[in-house]
């Protein structure tokens, strides 16, 4: 049978001999046993220390009244456990993220299933009602009778989230690690989704989130996030952590996110950064943000014009390579100018013997790191680009700027 | 003098330059940081000089004269003491106020908070109208034409807009509040007796000027205000570090809603009680009152004043309480949100002005019970959510270090109880008119 987290709440207790003991107060989940189970019940009895009823304790339990299966002597008094999950207190009202549905939402109730076994009943959390069903029960709990509101509530749509996709939000991390919330689930989600979410949460809570993500997530996250946003996380972390999770992001990605911290706090954290990383930043960083050069990625393949297609797929195969953004490769003459750029496809459908200066995009566009942004936007706009490439002075290219840069640059204005 | 001297002039003079420059870039850098937070506070302070709030000014200056003035100065107090305990809530823990009620006293709290909400800001959003409503009538254009396109400008306004567009055209609306200062100057008030009325109190025990009295406190401090200061500091993810800065634009903002109610009482006490027009019942009536006695400008801007006033708070009120209701019973808010990912949002809000313009435009509108209504829910509604705060804002698992400190605690308990006890004054005068006597 389903019971409802609010008929319980309250909920009149007797023990073997049909003695009263107390009322229920409050319940708890045990994460580190049983993530689902209802492991006790806080039994609250007037001016006494409260009780607390383990689950095999109980015999029967149902809206509004409860009867244990042993004496009131057999139960313990009432100690507070930073490791059980506190449903009226931890989940009632609180947010928690839908990562099946990628949205935050509140509780309004809790949906528990019963199941019987020799002599005790257990309680399994099911799903968390975040609907209409839900509010109405919180309502009119102890208003009208039970029967009652489950009448009244039957008609109205339901919404309700399975157990299994509920994501609890924790902002204090030692607690996270006691409850056993993991944010494994968050890591499956697209960061654009991530991000949005997080938008809607407090500060600490956004901030238990990012640092309990793995770095390369957290650094996808960053990157999507409200700049205001970033550099307050960003300036809350611990550095070295931040530093880690700089060097998983884009150098672009993270120099925009460098560039809005105080001075002190970039430089210390470039310092915490590997070389190589750091370097790229760094490079990136000494462009004005609205040039070519700020927009710029420093991240990008080159290649000799005079390579064939099969030594190039070749090489390709043994680099570690971004692929997710490789659409284009940027061919060097033997000065090591920019000559042109290939396009991935067509690179494919081409003979093996097909040297790449035979592939060549037309026209031959690249552009000046000192340019202005909106000189840059009239190119993707006129050429219809997804890629333009960035060169120094000595027409060496030094960069290249991707669409998706484009147009978050765009949004943005 | 000797080459020596002068040279160490020379460097004296350049030091000083120098460092005026420093201090100069230090100011600049300073008011950056302000400017990025300032909004909330500003304009939230100002909403309170609605419709309804210059109604009873202009009665306090045309009844009393300078004799109230001395109430500003506690009131700017007050203001500023709750509302600074709210934008310290909203950034320390980036919720809002109907959130945090919400997580801390359970659903039920919560809900009969938001449905009090509901119906009080509906009467003061009818409130609002109405006064559009007069103010236009004075420019010669028929209510049936003034209130529907208001309506529709200001639900276009927030449909349309981002957060920060709305913002900006909220600022420039608390600069047009300059009219009534303009409009003052007109009336050529006696500036000494108005500064002397200011700095020392006059309290007079009788019926009539103390339910004066409490009217001012009453209209200014209005409880929606506290959720939607709030709102605006979460929504402009200001954070702790920025707070010093918060702090400066709630306190900018008490500041300048009672200087703009300072000079609607100079301006009407200068004028109307001056000449003996005492019986001044709202504002429309004062702006008209005002032209043969101080010019067609000072009449036509105190009507500007009163129309820019009612226009504002008829686009915040109907978007605040949409937001709080939807924030605290979990349903997605905020103009960022497109109409289908917020839908209750969105509705409650075009209910909120569609019902609001749609009883004044009624032939036989209640206008003046619905006032009474609005009053008397402001009353009601008021101790309740001043009580939460207090409560939230004492609770260190929330606010940590950023709890109120005992000082602090008795300033805003005194505050709160007395504005309570004005309010409740009100609310009995309000549901009793005849317990008040005329005034003299």
């Amino acid at each position: 049978m389903q019971l409802y987290a609010t008929e319980l709440m309250g909920a009149e207790t007797y023990d073997d001999q049909g003695n009263f003991v107390g009322r229920v107060r409050e319940f708890f989940i045990e994460p580190a046993d049983q993530p689902n189970r209802v492991a006790c019940f806080l039994l609250s009895r007037g001016r006494f220390q409260p009780l607390i009823a383990r689950h095999d304790q109980v015999a029967i339990v149902g809206p509004g009244t409860m009867r244990l299966n042993c004496s009131e002597r057999a139960l313990a008094l009432y100690q507070p456990n930073e490791g059980w999950l506190a449903v009226r207190k931890d989940l009632l009202d609180q947010q928690i993220i839908d990562t099946k549905g990628r949205k935050v939402v509140r509780v309004n109730d809790v949906d528990l299933t019963e199941i019987r076994s020799n002599g005790n009943v257990e309680l399994r959390l099911t799903h968390v009602d975040v609907g209409l069903p839900g509010a109405v029960r919180r309502l009119l709990q102890g208003v009208v009778s039970p029967s009652m509101v489950r009448k009244l509530q039957r008609k109205l749509p339901q919404r309700t989230i399975r157990w299994e996709f509920v994501n609890l939000i924790e902002p204090d991390p030692l607690r996270r690690v006691k409850l056993r919330i993991t944010h494994e689930k968050l890591e499956d989600l697209h960061p654009a989704d991530l991000a949005e979410m997080m938008e809607s949460l407090s500060p600490a809570e956004r901030q238990g989130i990012i640092a309990s993500l793995d770095e390369e997530t957290a650094g996808s996250v960053l990157a999507e996030l409200d700049q205001r946003l970033t550099t307050q996380i960003v300036e809350k972390m611990d550095p070295e952590k931040a530093a880690d999770i700089l060097e998983e992001m884009e150098p672009d990605a993270a120099a925009d996110l460098l560039a809005e911290l105080p001075k002190e706090t970039s430089e210390e954290l470039l310092d915490e950064m590997p070389g190589q990383e750091a370097e790229d930043v760094r490079e990136l960083l000494a462009f004005d943000p609205s040039t070519a050069g700020g927009m710029m990625n420093t991240d990008f393949v080159f290649i000799g014009e005079t390579a064939t297609r099969e030594e190039v797929l070749e090489w390709m195969r043994t680099q570690d390579l971004n692929f997710d953004q490789l659409d284009t490769v940027v061919l060097l003459d033997t000065a090591a100018q920019f000559s042109g750029i290939v396009t991935v496809a067509k690179l494919l459908l081409s003979a093996p013997e097909q040297e790449l200066f035979g592939l060549k995009l037309e026209p031959l566009l690249s552009v000046r790191a000192g340019a202005d942004e909106s000189d840059v936007f009239e190119l993707f706009d006129k050429y219809n680009l997804r890629t333009l490439t960035v060169v120094d002075e000595h027409q060496r290219p030094i960069g290249t700027i991707a669409v998706d840069d484009v147009v978050s640059r765009l949004v943005a204005k | 003098m000797n080459w020596q001297s002068i040279s160490k002039n020379v460097d004296g003079l350049r030091n000083r330059g120098t460092d005026l420059q420093k201090r100069i870039r230090g100011l600049r850098r300073r008011l950056t940081l302000l400017l990025a937070v300032v909004g909330p506070g500003l304009i939230t302070s100002n909403v309170d000089n609605d419709a309804g709030g210059i109604s009873v000014y202009t009665q306090a200056g045309a009844q009393y004269g300078y004799a109230l003035l001395w109430s500003l100065i506690p009131m700017t107090i007050a203001l500023y003491v709750t509302e600074e305990m709210c934008a310290r809530m909203g950034v320390v823990t980036g919720k809002g106020l109907s959130d945090l009620i919400r997580e801390e006293f359970g659903f039920r709290s919560t809900f009969f908070v938001m449905v009090t909400g509901f119906f009080v800001d509906l009467a003061n959003v009818v409130a609002e109208f109405a006064g559009i409503a007069a103010a236009m009538q004075i420019f010669h254009v028929s209510k049936y034409i003034s209130v529907p396109v208001a309506a529709v400008l200001v639900w276009v306004l927030v449909l349309r807009g981002t957060y920060r567009q709305v913002e900006v055209i909220f600022l420039a609306a608390c600069v047009l509040y300059l009219s009534y200062v303009v409009s003052a100057i007109f009336a050529k008030p006696d500036w000494l007796e108005a500064a002397r009325h200011t700095a020392i109190p006059s309290l007079h025990f009788n019926a009539g000027y103390l339910v004066m009295l409490t009217g001012l406190v009453g209209t200014t401090i209005a409880p929606w205000q506290f959720f939607y200061l709030q709102a605006g500091f979460v929504e402009k993810k200001v954070s702790v570090r920025q707070y010093p800065q918060a702090r400066a634009d709630v306190l900018i903002g008490s500041i300048s809603c009672m200087v703009i109610v300072f000079f609607i009482i100079v301006c009407t006490a200068a004028t109307l009680y001056a000449s003996g027009q005492r019986n001044i019942t709202d504002a429309a009536e004062a702006a008209k009152a005002l032209v043969p006695l101080a010019g067609k400008w000072a009449g036509t801007l105190f009507a500007f004043g009163l129309l820019n006033a009612s226009l504002f708070a008829a686009s915040i009120l109907p978007l605040s309480t949409a937001h709080v209701i939807c924030e605290g019973l979990g349903f997605e808010a905020g103009i960022d949100n497109k109409f289908s990912e917020a839908p209750i949002f969105y509705w409650l809000y075009t209910i909120l002005i569609a019902a609001g313009a749609g009883i004044v435009l009624l032939p036989n509108a209640p206008l003046w019970k619905i006032l009474i209504f609005s009053q008397v829910g402001n009353g009601i509604w008021l101790p309740v959510v001043v009580i939460f705060i207090l409560l939230l804002v004492n609770r260190r698992d929330l606010m940590g270090e950023y709890v109120n400190t005992l000082t602090f605690n008795i300033v805003a308990w005194v505050t709160a109880i007395a504005m309570i006890a004005l309010t409740l004054v009100l609310t009995y005068t309000a549901i009793f008119p005849g317990s008040v006597p005329a005034p003299p």
